[in-house]
C-alpha cells in the first residue's frame, strides 16, 4: 500500500496532524494500535483528570463546547472528546493495526504493521510521549516481596496491599496518586527530588489562563536557554479538580502524607533518601516565586491591575526538619514509581537517536532523517507541546515543514 | 539582576565552562574523572594527605602544585591536635564546593558578588564512634550551613544562588546521598 505520509498513532495530535495534512490536501493515513484515545482509554489511572481547563482544549477547527468552560475533563471525557475531533476530522483511519517496524525504504519510508506494509514518502510519529515508564536503575534492588507498580499500572488505591505505600516522585501523578492512597487508609510516604510547584489559580484565574496569556506556554524550544533541561522538567504540582484547590506538598503534609528526600539508594531491606530534601522544596518555591513575579510584572505592564485580584505569595513549602533518611521494608509494603515516562520509539529503525536513546530533532523534524517528523513530546516545539491544546500550532508547523519538503522533492524530480 | 557599566566579574571563566559543557556532552568518556588522595599515618591520630595527580579529559593531569592537609583529633580526645579532624575537612570540603558554586552561577547570571562568607557546623554524638551506643550513627546527624553574601541582587536572586549551588555541588551530593566505598589492603613493601 502506498501514501504519501503515515501518521502513527490516532490520539488527539495524530488528528490534529490529519487534519493539517487534508487542509493541504496531502494524501495520508493515520494508523493506531487500537481505537482512537487508545492510551486514554487503557492506560491511565481511574480518577485522573486533564491539568489544563476546558475551555483550552482546543484542536485545529475544533474546541470545547460544552456547558463548564472552567471544568476539567475526567479520563472518561476526554476519550468522548478525542472522539468527537475524530468524527470531525473523520481522517483515514485504520484502526487496531500496530506499527511494528519504520525503515528507510529509497528516499522513502517503509512502515510495516501487523496488517500489512505501507510505503510513504513522509512519516510523522503521533504515538504519545508518554508510553513507557521511567523506572529507575535502583529499582531492580528493591526486594521481591515488596509490590511495586508505575502509574500506567496502577488503576486505584483498593488495588493495593495494605500497609505502607512510598510513592516515588513529586509531579502531578505522584502527588495526585500519594493523596489519593493516603485516603484510602495506607499510609503514604512520598520521595521529592526535583519537582515544579504551581497554584491551580492565581489572582482570580486558573494559572493555565496566566501561562497562556502571558505568553509562556508558546515559548519556543530555540528561544530557551537549555532545551534539554526544559525538556526533562517534570510537570507542575497541580490536579485538576471541581474545588481548583491548591494541591502542593503542604497540602499532602496537612493530609498527613510524610515527605522524604529522593531515594537515593536500596541497601538489603533499607530504602535510603537524600538529605537534599530542604534544598528541593526552595528551588521550587523559589521557581514558582519568579513566575509569579512575572505574572504581576505582565498584569503591570497592561495597566490591568484592577481588573483582577491583589498579587499574592504562597506560604513557603514546609519540611520536616529531620525526615527520616530510611525506611525498612516491611514499613513500605508498596513502591510506586511516579518517576515519569518516556516515548517508545522501539520500532523505529533508523538511527536517529543519541548516545541516550533519544530521538534527535528540531522542534519535531527529525533532520537527519528528511521526512520524518515527530509531535506530541514534552517542550516539542513550545513549552505547551504536551498539552492537548500545544498539538494545533505544532502540527500546523510541522505539516507546513512536510509540505515544503514534498515540494521540494518535486523539484529535485523535476 | 542589575545592569551596570561595568562587566560582571566573578573570576569564574564562564564560556569555558559552557564550551566544555557542550565539547563533554558529544564525547562522554572524556568527561569521567579520577580524583586522588594519598595518606600516610605519622603518629597517634596524626596522618598527612597529599593531593597532587588527578585523570580526565581522557589523560593524566598534575596540580600545579602538591598540596598537603594535616589531620588529627584535638586534646578533648587525648590526641596532639596536629591537625584539623577529619570531620571538619569534610566540613572544609562542603563549604569550597558550595562557595565555588555560587562564583560560577553567579557569573553565569551576571551577578557581581563582594562578599560571599559561610560558616559551617556539623552535629554528632560521640557515642557512634565511641562504640558506646549501637543507635547512633558515627557521621553527622545533622549539618548546618549559613551564608551571608553581599551581590547585586535581590534577596530571592541571591537565595537562588545558593539553591543552584547545592543542585549541582559534588560534595552536597556526596554527603546527602549514599556512595558505594570499598577498601581494600594490600601487605605494605619492608
Amino acid at each position: 500500500m502506498r501514501t504519501t505520509t503515515v501518521v502513527v498513532g490516532a490520539g488527539h495530535a495524530g488528528l490534529a496532524v490529519s487534519r493539517c495534512l487534508t487542509e493541504l490536501s496531502i494524501d495520508h493515513v493515520v494508523i493506531e494500535r487500537g481505537e482512537v484515545a487508545n492510551t486514554w482509554r487503557t492506560e491511565r489511572w481511574d480518577s485522573l483528570r486533564l491539568l489544563t481547563p476546558n475551555w483550552q482544549s482546543r484542536l485545529p477547527g475544533f474546541a470545547y463546547r460544552g456547558d463548564d468552560p472552567d471544568g476539567f475533563m475526567t479520563v472518561d471525557e476526554v476519550v468522548r472528546f478525542i472522539e468527537d475531533y475524530a468524527r470531525f476530522v473523520d481522517p483515514p483511519l485504520v484502526t487496531h493495526t500496530t506499527v511494528t517496524s519504520v525503515t528507510r525504504s529509497g528516499d522513502g519510508y517503509r512502515v510495516e504493521t501487523d496488517n500489512g506494509v505501507w510505503w510513504a514518502e513522509t512519516v510523522v510519529i503521533a504515538s504519545g510521549g508518554f508510553n513507557l515508564p521511567k523506572v529507575p536503575e535502583i529499582a531492580s534492588a528493591l526486594p521481591t516481596d515488596v509490590t511495586t507498580l508505575t502509574p500506567l499500572e496502577y488503576r486505584g488505591p483498593d488495588l493495593l496491599p495494605e500497609g505502607g505505600v512510598l510513592v516515588v516522585g513529586a509531579s502531578a501523578t505522584g502527588i495526585q496518586i500519594a493523596a489519593e492512597i493516603h485516603r484510602s487508609g495506607r499510609p503514604v510516604t512520598l520521595s521529592v527530588g526535583e519537582h515544579v510547584r504551581m497554584p491551580r489559580t492565581y489572582r482570580g484565574r486558573d494559572i493555565q489562563w496566566w501561562m497562556e496569556k502571558t505568553g509562556r506556554a508558546d515559548e519556543r524550544y530555540d528561544e530557551v536557554d537549555d532545551i534539554v533541561r526544559a525538556r526533562r522538567v517534570p510537570s507542575p504540582q497541580l490536579v485538576g479538580s471541581r474545588e481548583r484547590d491548591i494541591f502542593d506538598l503542604n497540602a499532602l503534609t496537612d493530609m498527613g502524607v510524610r515527605l522524604v528526600g529522593r531515594l537515593a539508594g536500596i541497601s538489603g531491606r533499607e530504602l535510603q533518601f537524600s538529605g537534599s530534601l530542604p534544598n528541593k522544596v526552595k528551588l521550587a518555591d523559589l521557581k514558582m516565586g519568579r513566575l509569579l513575579d512575572q505574572i504581576d510584572e505582565w498584569i503591570v505592564e497592561r495597566g490591568l491591575e484592577d481588573e483582577v485580584e491583589p498579587p499574592h505569595r504562597f506560604p513557603p513549602t514546609r519540611v520536616d526538619p529531620d525526615p527520616p533518611l530510611s525506611l525498612r521494608v516491611g514499613e513500605v509494603r508498596t513502591v510506586i514509581w511516579a518517576t515519569g515516562f518516556v516515548p517508545d520509539h522501539s520500532w523505529l529503525h533508523i538511527p536517529v537517536f543519541d548516545r541516550k536513546g533519544q530521538l534527535k530533532h528540531e522542534g519535531g523534524v527529525v533532520t537527519e532523517s528528511p521526512g520524518l517528523y515527530r509531535i506530541g513530546l514534552t517542550f516539542l516545539r513550545r513549552r505547551k507541546s504536551s498539552f492537548i491544546f500545544g498539538a494545533e500550532d505544532d502540527a500546523r508547523d510541522i505539516t507546513r515543514h512536510l509540505a515544503g519538503y514534498l515540494a521540494s522533492r518535486v523539484r529535485a524530480a523535476g | 539582576m542589575t545592569i551596570t557599566g561595568t562587566p560582571v566579574d566573578n573570576g569564574v571563566n564562564v564560556q569555558a565552562l559552557l564550551e566544555a559543557r557542550a565539547a563533554l556532552s558529544d564525547a562522554p568518556e572524556a568527561a569521567q574523572f579520577t580524583w586522588r588522595a594519598t595518606n600516610e599515618w605519622i603518629n597517634g591520630t596524626h596522618s598527612r594527605s597529599v593531593v597532587e595527580s588527578y585523570f580526565g579529559l581522557g589523560e593524566e593531569h598534575r596540580h600545579r602544585r602538591t598540596f598537603t592537609f594535616e589531620a588529627d583529633h584535638p586534646e578533648v580526645f587525648a590526641a596532639e591536635d596536629q591537625g584539623a579532624t577529619p570531620v571538619e575537612i569534610v566540613l572544609v570540603g562542603l563549604a569550597s564546593c558550595l562557595t565555588a558554586g555560587i562564583a560560577a552561577v553567579a557569573q553565569n547570571r551576571e551577578i557581581q558578588l563582594r562578599s560571599v562568607k559561610a560558616t559551617l557546623e556539623g552535629d554528632m554524638n560521640i557515642l557512634g564512634i565511641l562504640g558506646a551506643d549501637p543507635d547512633v550513627r558515627n557521621g553527622f546527624n545533622r549539618i548546618r550551613v549559613k551564608y551571608e553574601i553581599d551581590a547585586d541582587a535581590t534577596p530571592e536572586e541571591i537565595e537562588a544562588l545558593v539553591a543552584q549551588s547545592q543542585k549541582r555541588s559534588a560534595v552536597f551530593d556526596i554527603i546527602t546521598n549514599p556512595t558505594q566505598v570499598t577498601v581494600e589492603v594490600t601487605p605494605a613493601d619492608r
